[in-house]
């Protein structure tokens, strides 16, 4: 069980989006940064498909009821065990009823909390991410506050001789091997696209700003979009569509000129015209913006995009491969156990 | 949420000819089966949606049909390492469109929609009756004269877009969008109807309100309706309507 002492701004159960019922209208929610979160999960031998929290900006305050290995990994969050900060993108014993702390971000947005074992909330339609909106999935379908009690799975502490060691030590946490996990950042801040359906639709000019110009993340950024403000793409005549298919990382424009990219909480379809699609192998980069960040666009054709995508993957696995000769994997049938009390 | 305006469908380009496929991103492939709403465009694209989902290609995880697309989206590390994961995708999609999918005929299923017109349930009922040279009476019974075709959901979960509408009661969205539209409003827009189906900003005109909720996660599968139902919307009193009120 881990006790929630301080919520933290906005912190959300998620994991790797509730696919496979768009068609009921149901969106795909998920984590905004894949590679964070996936990368928390296998610091702890969990399955990538596990939830972790999903910590925005401050995080929250909580301790756990036995002694339990844990991660964070995305932005570099300050977080301390009875008051000694912990290494970042890296498995720690925690000592039971030690409080965990996750201070302020000095950098990025999110941060993902991955506990060994995995958050053991009923999964809803094939998943445990949040849906705030819809108020289900995750915990409660709402993000975490003060008192709330997140049961979490039952599992050994990973690495054989952390415990020992943890015990002798006297020490709130003892760290875990460390791995060095190659990140597939996006270089110099610029977020390589595909051109949308609807490029050709807009002028010249606007062409040249979204390609040349930078865009600045409005404040009303959210899980549904990343607003960005620069200059205006203008289409060479009004045009209305029919809504089709957008994804995660789809560029709309809407009458005002101004770009918004979709991001984890989006809608299945729209019909604002598409100027562009962020490839997903830098969706993880553009999630880590802050309200108020510069982002530029750079073209490049599908090859290129599916070549990033595959060699974030290679980079995961990898990791994987080292992080499991010395860590036994959460065994699968967690994946599908129901809570204490439950039965289907 | 824009939609189709018949007045300004005039595609630019040549005859497109469908149906054709493109790149949704690099995780996401489009099926495109016309560029307007039509039955036999929404009868394709139920067709293939169900045809995918009784036999998804390796590595699809989601099939969404929209009112003229089907999207698959898909890990691409499941379609292949090797080359190109949407060309091969492709090519697989490309084999079933060419072999053809059976068709599946207009919704089997056909349900009548209570629905309590006017007032505070449907504000801008007196507002459409009057762009359309109408009484809010012939609004109503233009409404619910006769059937519609359950085209896609995305809005919301179970949030039903269904048409074509009589076109005597066709009109654009408002120029204002609404701050609220409360759960199980009943809107139109540019030939079809919506019910919203958690209170939220809109741009649709509401003129009803419905006491069904349109999802629960309680029901298999969680949405009231279907892709390609029938819907028959009846008038009911707001005495009927408390006593039918599931929200």
């Amino acid at each position: 069980m881990m006790h929630v002492d301080r919520p933290g701004l906005f912190s959300v159960l998620q994991d790797r989006g509730r696919y496979g019922s768009q068609r009921l209208g149901v969106p795909v929610n998920g984590a905004m940064d894949e590679w964070s979160h996936r990368l928390a999960n296998i610091l702890v031998g969990n399955p990538e498909s596990y939830a972790t929290l999903e910590c925005t900006l401050a995080g929250p305050s909580v301790t756990f009821d036995r002694d339990t290995l844990i991660a964070m990994a995305g932005a570099p969050m300050t977080v301390t065990v009875d008051g000694i900060a912990i290494p970042h993108e890296r498995a720690v014993l925690v000592k039971r009823d030690a409080k965990v702390i996750a201070g302020k971000c000095p950098a990025g947005a999110r941060a993902y909390l991955a506990v060994r074992g995995g958050f053991a909330t009923e999964p809803v339609l094939g998943s445990r991410s949040t849906f705030v909106r819809g108020g289900f999935g995750g915990f409660e379908g709402r993000a975490l506050r003060k008192g709330d009690r997140l049961p979490v799975h039952e599992a050994d502490v990973g690495y054989a001789g952390l415990r020992a060691l943890l015990l002798r030590s006297g020490m709130p946490f003892v760290n875990g091997p460390a791995w060095r996990a190659h990140s597939p950042a996006a270089p110099g801040g610029v977020l390589r696209f595909l051109r949308g359906p609807q490029w050709d639709a807009f002028t010249d000019e606007a062409h040249e700003r979204f390609t040349a110009q930078v865009y600045r993340a409005d404040s009303r950024s959210d899980r549904m979009g990343y607003r960005l403000q620069g200059p205006a793409l203008e289409l060479r005549r009004p045009l209305e569509l029919v809504s089709e298919p957008v994804n995660f990382g789809t560029v709309q424009v809407p009458p005002d000129g101004q770009p918004i990219v979709l991001m984890a909480d989006r809608q299945g379809a729209g019909g604002y015209p598409k100027i562009a699609y962020v490839i997903s192998a830098d969706l993880p980069a553009l999630a880590q913006t802050l309200p108020g960040d510069s982002v530029g666009f750079g073209e490049v054709a599908l090859d290129e995009a599916e070549h990033a995508w595959l060699d974030f993957e290679r980079r995961l696995a990898a990791l994987r491969a080292m992080v499991l000769e010395e860590l036994q994997e959460v065994p699968e049938p967690f994946l599908h156990a129901t809570p204490l009390g439950q039965t289907t | 949420m824009t939609l189709l305006d018949e007045a300004r469908c005039q595609s630019p380009h040549e005859a497109k000819v469908f149906p054709s496929m493109e790149a949704v991103g690099d995780r996401c492939l489009m099926v495109r089966f016309g560029e307007r709403i039509d039955p036999l465009v929404t009868a394709q694209v139920h067709s293939l949606t169900a045809w995918l989902l009784d036999h998804p290609p390796e590595g699809v995880i989601d099939v969404v049909p929209a009112f003229t697309t089907v999207a698959l989206h898909y890990r691409p590390e499941r379609v292949t390492r090797t080359g190109s994961p949407y060309r091969q995708l492709a090519d697989t999609v490309g084999a079933v469109l060419a072999a053809g999918v059976p068709q599946i005929g207009q919704g089997s299923r056909s349900v009548e929609v209570p629905v309590c017109y006017g007032g505070e349930f449907g504000p801008d009922l007196d507002d459409v009756a009057r762009r359309c040279a109408l009484t809010t009476q012939e609004v109503v019974r233009l409404h619910t004269a006769s059937e519609v075709v359950v085209h896609t959901f995305f809005f919301s979960p179970g949030n039903p877009f269904a048409g074509p509408l009589d076109s005597r009661i066709v009109v654009p969205r408002r120029t204002t969008p609404h701050a609220r539209v409360e759960a199980g409003s009943v809107a139109i827009a540019n030939g079809l109807s919506s019910i919203y189906q958690v209170a939220s900003p809109g741009g649709w005109n509401v003129i009803g309100r419905t006491p069904w909720s349109m999802f629960d996660l309680t029901w298999t599968p969680p949405t009231r309706l279907r892709l390609g139902d029938r819907l028959k919307f009846v008038a009911v009193s707001s005495q009927d309507f408390a006593s039918m009120d599931e929200h």
